[in-house]
């Protein structure tokens, strides 16, 4: 079924928010979504937004889910500040969405859930559909979603409770109807993922998603649809990838590289679990997965895996970063190699389980006893998580050091289209072995990497105690207080030189200016339109996004000191701006949002043009 | 254990030992348990180079640094999980984990109970000197009730731990208890653990010579430990006494103490030792026997056979998904659902 386009406007990019009870499928349809407009050549990037409970009880404002997307023609960077249209499955997902929806925009609503008692749970005193301003201000479409739904599976042998489950796709069929969605990515999945153990589910939703495609064809709806083409993109493979997935993938392809085994240990914790399910299930790798009992057995279980020798990861969020930082430490003064990657999320405590910050930073730096100096590294989207998890693996091994790699909960959980790389063209990484036919000296270092080798249990001769206490040269215990000054100085010494392995900073724009905007992390996106906006807008302004935290990179000082001012908008309330006003003693403007969502790129260009007048 | 083998009789206790000076206080009941360590080794057909010593935090979490093989002195309580990772990278190496009974049974209680239910082939030696020694004498989780010590001036409120009864309660399949005060009994002791194919847990008496001294005398003191100790041997009945007159009698579900003189008890009349018992209620009701009541039993309490190592089955799924095709990293990153531009 390839739509016609006779009756398209075309547009550049659109982005469509789908929000509804945490239990009518809005991840799904989302995602959905996103794979038909990849599968159109469309560029993407995704926000999905869910409650930390997974079924608030239906009909509050509590357990309303949300799945945004923004698609075009030309480079998505960000999943849109606003949507041009929203779907909202009940009164509670309107009410929590609608303040984001511009006048005019399109906003489909399942009238059939818009009753007393659901209005009354969203906290509205009278229905707003029957409100005339209301009507007047939004595009608005009324769909009898659920009933809808059940009328196009009157034949179906789904019980009627299921066959009104399936009106999640019906409302997605309308949708694709709208913007001109190829159904056959669609189709593809319910195939694959229940034509053989469920087909009367696989059939029943793919009859509800081309009776809600069928349905835009038949109605008036039909001079509303919207053409968005294929981005101009370079030539290649691609895919679309999620950050979670792309880390996964990262280390796998980082211990293949190192030609070591994987073995990665954890404790479940949002936003990182998908890391062990998905390295779980790469056993045909030779992936080793542990589910530990906590967050610092993971971590124990890590070091002792790297100490035999294996590529050891693990992956947790902010609490369970607190729990690992004994073992840390550990790792540290043993100077073995581990991979840590924090997927942040609101913190302290608890916080906002399922919403993004960025406020790990200070952590990951400085949350170990002793002067005790890590590799930070951050990634800045969904697919630069496997660049990140190579070059973490890297680091680790290079250097012999744990590694903290930060991703966040919206580069984690976001999408994107990824040009899939050559597997035979990704470089290697050495490993720093000893040799097995000259002595063995535990923390002997490597002039130029100042990194320690490594002897693998197993092997004869190379016998050696490591531990948590103060070590000599030959690995025995030293309480010598000159010995602790020396050992403390290499080990900073050693992490601080990784610096001159980086490649120069990369700008975007100028290499001198009015105004450097400088970022880290999941804000790549929005800092980079943003940017380009007010560069378009003939602005003397840059912008750098650091996937080196610590240490940082050589060449940062000098650029600094080449504008007149610097900005650093952060998830947070100022860790990298104060990080980077101690290191280069200067100033530097802090721009800080803590709400648990992303930078919008109409706040970012805002704030950032104040600077430039 | 899968270890490979290596001639027998080519090593000795010496290839074990360390220059470095031991460094525990002098009579520690430490240096016997490190002795009889360092005689069981060269004995049990391993490479030297295969041996890991892990540890913890504690006077008895030193040992690694005193054993001439490869050895990791890790963080308080967590040696559980650092010699998990190493056995699962590696399952071809023997491992020995070495805790106390505050390391073990209290800031790694949790540790120590997974590693059991788990059951890597690892043996763990707990040393329990009933006391915190390195931090100066403070009670521990198995002081008795009532200890008075440097924290607890009016005596401890905290009802002990018993760590054969936290083993079995984690569903360790080998339990075990030895003292520092018999090498023989040791060596036998530690060479049945490594037997073991499983997490072999091995309680160990010691005497802290500073903070809680003689705390085991009551049982191992050199007059009383005839009558004291119960030496338990697979298949024989429960005796012990001097005169080997005294045994334990099951009467419905509780032990008595008969006297084989006294009582015209017969010996068919006795429990008989049968380590390898599915049930749990045997080993403990052995447990549970205690001073001054009982005779406290030494030996192994529990051998349960045939449960499969967790490193076993990690690497078993991991050969049954292998011998179906080793995955192809291309296809990996490739996915099922990409697209060419052109």
């Amino acid at each position: 079924m390839t739509p016609s386009t006779d009756s398209f406007e075309e547009i550049e990019s659109a982005v469509v928010r789908f929000a509804g009870d945490s239990g009518d499928g809005m991840q799904t349809v989302g995602e959905r979504f996103t794979d038909s407009s990849a599968f159109a050549g469309n560029d993407i990037a995704t926000l999905p937004d869910f409650p930390a409970e997974i079924r608030a009880p239906a009909g509050t404002l509590a357990g309303v889910s949300g799945f945004q997307l923004q698609f075009g023609s030309r480079k998505i960077l960000t999943p849109g500040d606003q949507p041009d249209a929203l779907v909202a499955m009940n009164p509670a997902a309107l009410k929590t969405n609608i303040d984001d929806l511009p006048e005019g925009g399109m906003l489909v609503v399942n009238v059939d859930s818009f009753k007393k008692m659901n209005l009354t749970k969203a906290g509205y005193e009278a229905n707003p559909l029957e409100d005339e301003d209301f009507r007047k201000k939004y595009h608005l479409v009324e769909l009898d979603l659920t009933s809808l739904t059940k009328d196009a599976l009157t034949d179906s042998p789904l019980k009627p409770s299921d066959k009104a489950r399936c009106k999640n796709f019906f409302a997605l069929g309308f949708m694709y109807y709208v913007y001109g969605r190829p159904l056959e990515p669609t189709l593809k999945f319910f195939s694959d993922k229940w034509a053989k153990r469920l087909p009367d589910l696989a059939d029943a939703n793919s009859l509800a998603l081309k009776a809600g495609f069928n349905l835009g064809d038949t109605m008036e709806t039909a001079r509303n649809r919207y053409q968005v083409s294929k981005a101009p993109v370079q030539a290649g493979l691609y895919r679309k990838i999620s950050g979670n997935e792309a880390l996964v993938y990262g280390l796998v392809a980082g211990a293949k590289q190192a030609k070591r085994e994987l073995l990665y240990a954890g404790y479940p914790i949002t936003p990182a679990s998908p890391i062990l399910e998905g390295l779980s299930a790469l056993k045909k790798f030779g992936v080793k997965t542990l589910q530990a009992e906590d967050e610092i057995s993971a971590m124990g279980m890590a070091i002792g895996a790297s100490f035999a020798g294996d590529l050891a990861v693990v992956a947790t969020s902010g609490p369970g970063m607190c729990l690992k930082s004994e073992f840390i430490g550990l790792a540290s003064i043993t100077e073995l190699p581990v991979v840590i990657v924090d997927v942040q999320r609101g913190g302290p405590s608890t916080g906002l389980p399922t919403k993004t910050e960025q406020s790990d930073l200070m952590q990951s730096l400085y949350a170990r006893h002793g002067d005790c100096p890590l590799p930070v590294i951050a990634a800045h989207s969904p697919s630069d998580c496997f660049d990140c998890a190579m070059e973490a693996t890297r680091i680790a091994l290079t250097y012999m050091t744990p590694v903290i790699l930060l991703s966040d909960l919206y580069v984690a959980n976001g999408s994107e289209p990824w040009q899939v790389p050559n597997a035979g063209e990704l470089p290697l990484i050495e490993n720093k072995f000893a040799n097995p036919d000259e002595e063995f000296v535990v923390y002997r270092r490597d002039p130029e990497t100042l990194a320690r080798t490594q002897a693998i249990p197993g092997q004869p001769g190379l016998e050696h105690r490591i531990g948590g206490l103060e070590k000599a040269e030959d690995g025995g215990v030293s309480y010598d207080p000159e010995n602790h000054e020396n050992m403390t100085h290499l080990r900073a010494d050693k992490i601080n030189g990784i610096a001159k392995s980086y490649d120069p900073i990369s700008v975007q724009g100028d290499a001198q200016g009015d105004l450097l905007v400088i970022g880290w992390g999941g804000t790549y996106g929005a800092i980079s339109s943003a940017t380009k906006m007010l560069q378009d807008e003939g602005f003397s302004v840059s912008s750098i996004h650091l996937r080196h935290l610590n240490p940082l990179p050589n060449d940062l000082g000098d650029l600094i000191k080449s504008f007149k001012k610097v900005i650093v908008p952060e998830l947070n309330l100022g860790q990298l701006s104060t990080i980077l006003r101690s290191t280069y003693v200067t100033d530097i403007i802090a721009f800080n949002k803590i709400q648990g969502k992303p930078f919008k790129v109409a706040e970012l260009r805002e704030e950032f043009s104040k600077h430039l007048s | 254990m899968s270890s490979s083998t290596t001639e027998e009789g080519s090593l000795t206790k010496k290839d074990f030992v360390t220059p470095n000076d031991v460094r525990w206080c002098p009579g520690c009941g430490d240096y016997a348990i490190l002795n009889a360590v360092q005689r069981t080794m060269p004995d049990l057909g391993i490479p030297k180079e295969k041996f890991v010593v892990v540890s913890g935090i504690g006077c008895s979490s030193r040992f690694p640094y005193y054993m001439n093989t490869y050895g990791f002195h890790t963080i308080h309580g967590r040696a559980p999980s650092v010699a998990t990772g190493i056995k699962v990278a590696n399952p071809d190496l023997s491992v020995w984990m070495i805790t106390g009974d505050g390391d073990g049974l209290s800031i790694g209680g949790n540790h120590l109970l997974h590693l059991l239910r788990r059951n890597l082939d690892i043996n763990v030696l707990l040393f329990n000197n009933r006391i915190y020694g390195l931090t100066k004498g403070q009670y521990s989780p198995t002081s008795e009730v009532g200890k008075k010590t440097k924290s607890t001036p009016a005596g401890s409120v905290d009802y002990p731990v018993n760590p054969l009864l936290f083993a079995l309660g984690s569903e360790a399949t080998f339990i075990a208890r030895t003292t520092d005060t018999d090498q023989k009994h040791m060596v036998e002791t530690f060479k049945a653990a490594q037997a073991h194919k499983g997490t072999s847990f091995v309680e160990v008496f010691q005497n802290c010579v500073i903070f809680n001294n003689k705390t085991f005398e009551p049982i191992t003191g050199r007059d009383v430990r005839n009558d004291q100790i119960l030496y338990l041997e697979e298949g024989k009945p429960l005796l012990f006494g001097q005169d080997q007159d005294k045994g334990i009698r099951l009467n419905g579900l509780e032990p008595e103490v008969v006297s084989l003189k006294e009582d015209g008890t017969n010996q068919e009349d006795l429990l008989v030792h049968n380590p390898k018992s599915p049930n749990a209620a045997y080993p403990t009701l052995l447990a549970q026997m205690t001073y001054p009541s009982f005779p406290t039993p030494l030996g192994v309490l529990r051998q349960l056979e045939g449960r499969e190592t967790y490193e076993q089955s990690v690497v078993g799924q991991i050969e049954a998904s292998q011998a179906k095709g080793e995955g192809s990293l291309q296809e990996l990153l490739t996915g099922k659902n990409s697209w060419v531009v052109e």
